[in-house]
């Protein structure tokens, strides 16, 4: 197992902030809108360097998602921010028909994803958001996993032309990826090479993962470990691979499992190359409130059950 | 004026016979409001528009209209025609399969002159405060004017855009409500009360005009004049007495028109009372 460091940790939404920040100084055409939650969204340094390139719009999500729509006609790049459940549920439908519908080159920038929001509760801790963003037609789907990677991905979606939903959270995790990384949209990350079994993680879950493969290493199981950052488009060639040596397959994602990144998964392999398969993610349920590591142990997202279900789905294999 | 009174009445009537035409031709659609409209369309497009009909997507320089209420594509999509973005042979495509005219007007099948998808109610507002807003940060100086239904303004996101629109100043925002009083279920009186609706945007900021959708005199005489209220930081919204179904007897002042087809007889019965100005598609 490829031996992974940090030596400080970050909140993801601040790797958010750090790369709009820098998207703002490279393109006069990036563009920011919040909702009341500036702070929260870490935007403060593009609204500082950039007064009148940022659009304050108050507690009005959906008049928001439209005016970042409109604000494309004419050559501007709009990021939103809001938490994540505010940027998906409450507006699906201005996001589909203004946006995804109308291919407009929208940034939905979405903080405080899943249980790690923590005390707010159920009514805040959207997990549902993937699946409900990966359904539509031409929506790219982002949810990196550390500070670094969620800055290079801010920067990189400044690049691409088309709207993308970019998911990431709250709670301080380690910064253990390349400040200096190059984000490549829909391509996997190898993190650490094995044989016995493919661990794919996403977002949070990544460092967890990583956690596990060190504990399986120890009971002498040799995981090969693959941050999919993005969800849509898929990196069907990095997954198959992979399979083709294990054969068998853990999905980890701070999410519901209806929906998911396991879900997507369990459709590649399912028409390419069935495999075994097990998920590590929210069964069906809302969350409730609690510090982001007791909601993680309860609702089964820790580095133990990632480790479980890779023992659980190897004693699958044929 | 680019054309007189009597050319633009002469337009809209050719608009006319091309909307109750396409809904005959794929026996679904909205002539009602499309009817009520075709004179607001005509003035619009052929007055006071400021654009290019070699369509861009950015619009620079130009002034942008956007449709919320999308349901009535059939007047927009003829009116386009009419100004060169497309054949008008096109419009007999209406609603049918492989069409760039949809049943609501989308960006999706790249037809010229339409920059956001609309049919979902209530979201043009914000779109055009975006656009808006894009334009003063590009130091662009041109219009952009909207058209909503009023049975529409029960959307709650229109009232989003209603507080912001005025916060922001944005007095080069030229808001039209089709005001027929009839939404699908009925009278807007019976359904969801508007109550005052000049009241209610006042309160909100905006500087309220009123015209009669179906005079032409008062719709292009009204649209010149919201251009020249800018500069006062105020959004203008025109409350635009229309009736639904304007032009065709039958169909007039009814929310019975609001998403029917003629069949065969009532079609010759309609165009029997529009006159062919500009040829039939």
């Amino acid at each position: 197992m490829k031996k992974y460091t940090y030596t400080e940790k970050k909140d993801t939404r601040s790797g958010f902030g750090a790369g709009l920040h820098e998207a703002g100084k490279k393109n006069e055409n990036v563009v920011a809108l919040c909702a009341d939650l500036v702070g929260s969204l870490k935007m403060d340094a593009f609204i500082k360097d950039f007064p009148e390139r940022f659009t304050q719009v108050g507690i009005a999500e959906a008049n928001m998602i439209g005016i970042a729509a409109g604000m494309t006609i004419g050559g501007k790049i709009p990021f939103t921010g809001t938490f994540a459940n505010f940027s998906t549920g409450r507006v699906y439908d201005q996001i589909r028909q203004s946006v995804a519908y109308s291919n407009k080159n929208v940034k939905i920038c979405a903080s405080h994803a899943g249980l790690t929001l923590g005390e707010d509760g159920a009514t805040h801790q959207i997990l549902e958001d993937i699946g409900l963003m990966k359904m539509l037609p031409g929506m790219v789907v982002i949810n990196p996993c550390d500070y670094n990677q969620t800055k290079a991905a801010t920067l990189a979606i400044a690049e691409y032309e088309g709207p993308v939903y970019l998911r990431f959270g709250r709670p301080v995790i380690p910064v253990f990826t390349d400040p200096d990384q190059k984000f490549e949209i829909g391509k996997a990350w190898m993190v650490n090479e094995g044989t016995d079994v493919t661990i794919i993680a996403t977002g949070h879950m990544v460092w967890k993962a990583i956690e596990a493969g060190e504990k399986l290493a120890e009971l002498g199981i040799d995981a090969e470990i693959i941050n999919i950052h993005t969800i849509k488009p898929l990196d069907d060639e990095a997954i198959l691979t992979s399979v083709k040596k294990t054969g068998c397959v853990v999905t980890c994602e701070e999410h519901n499992k209806f929906g998911g990144l396991g879900e997507s998964v369990a459709r590649l392999l399912t028409t390419e190359l069935p495999t075994p398969q097990e998920f590590v993610a929210t069964n069906d349920t809302f969350g409730e409130s609690g510090t982001p590591d007791q909601l993680m142990s309860k609702y089964g997202l820790d580095a133990i059950n990632i480790v479980e279900a890779a023992q659980k789905v190897i004693g699958r294999k044929k | 004026m680019k054309h007189t009174i009597k050319e633009l009445e002469d337009i809209a009537s050719q608009i006319r016979r091309d909307i109750v035409r396409m809904v005959h031709g794929c026996q679904s659609g909205h002539p009602g409001g499309s009817l009520g409209c075709a004179d607001f369309f005509t003035a619009l497009y052929f007055e006071v528009l400021n654009h290019n009909k070699d369509f861009t997507m950015d619009g620079i320089g130009e002034d942008l209209f956007f449709l919320s209420n999308g349901h009535i594509s059939p007047v927009w999509y003829s009116t386009l025609a009419h100004a060169g973005y497309f054949d008008k042979s096109e419009l007999a495509t209406f609603r049918k399969l492989d069409s760039r005219l949809q049943g609501h007007p989308t960006t999706h099948e790249h037809l010229p002159g339409i920059r956001v998808a609309s049919g979902s109610l209530g979201q043009g507002m914000s779109v055009a405060i975006g656009a808006a807003l894009t334009k003063r940060l590009n130091k662009d100086n041109s219009y952009v004017f909207t058209l909503h239904g009023d049975g529409e303004l029960q959307e709650g996101q229109n009232w989003e855009a209603a507080m912001f629109a005025p916060f922001h100043e944005l007095d080069r925002l030229i808001c039209s409500v089709d005001y027929n009083g009839q939404q699908i279920d009925g009278p807007t009186k019976k359904v969801l009360s508007l109550d005052s609706l000049q009241a209610k945007f006042e309160a909100f900021g905006w500087h309220v005009i009123n015209t009669d959708g179906n005079d032409m005199q008062s719709i292009v005489e009204g649209l010149h004049y919201a251009k020249t209220l800018t500069g006062k930081g105020k959004p203008i919204l025109n409350l635009m007495s229309t009736q639904m179904g304007a032009g065709v007897d039958y169909m007039m002042g009814s929310h019975k028109w609001h998403g029917t087809a003629p069949n065969d007889e009532q079609l010759a019965l309609a165009l029997a009372q529009l006159p062919e100005t500009l040829g039939d598609y």
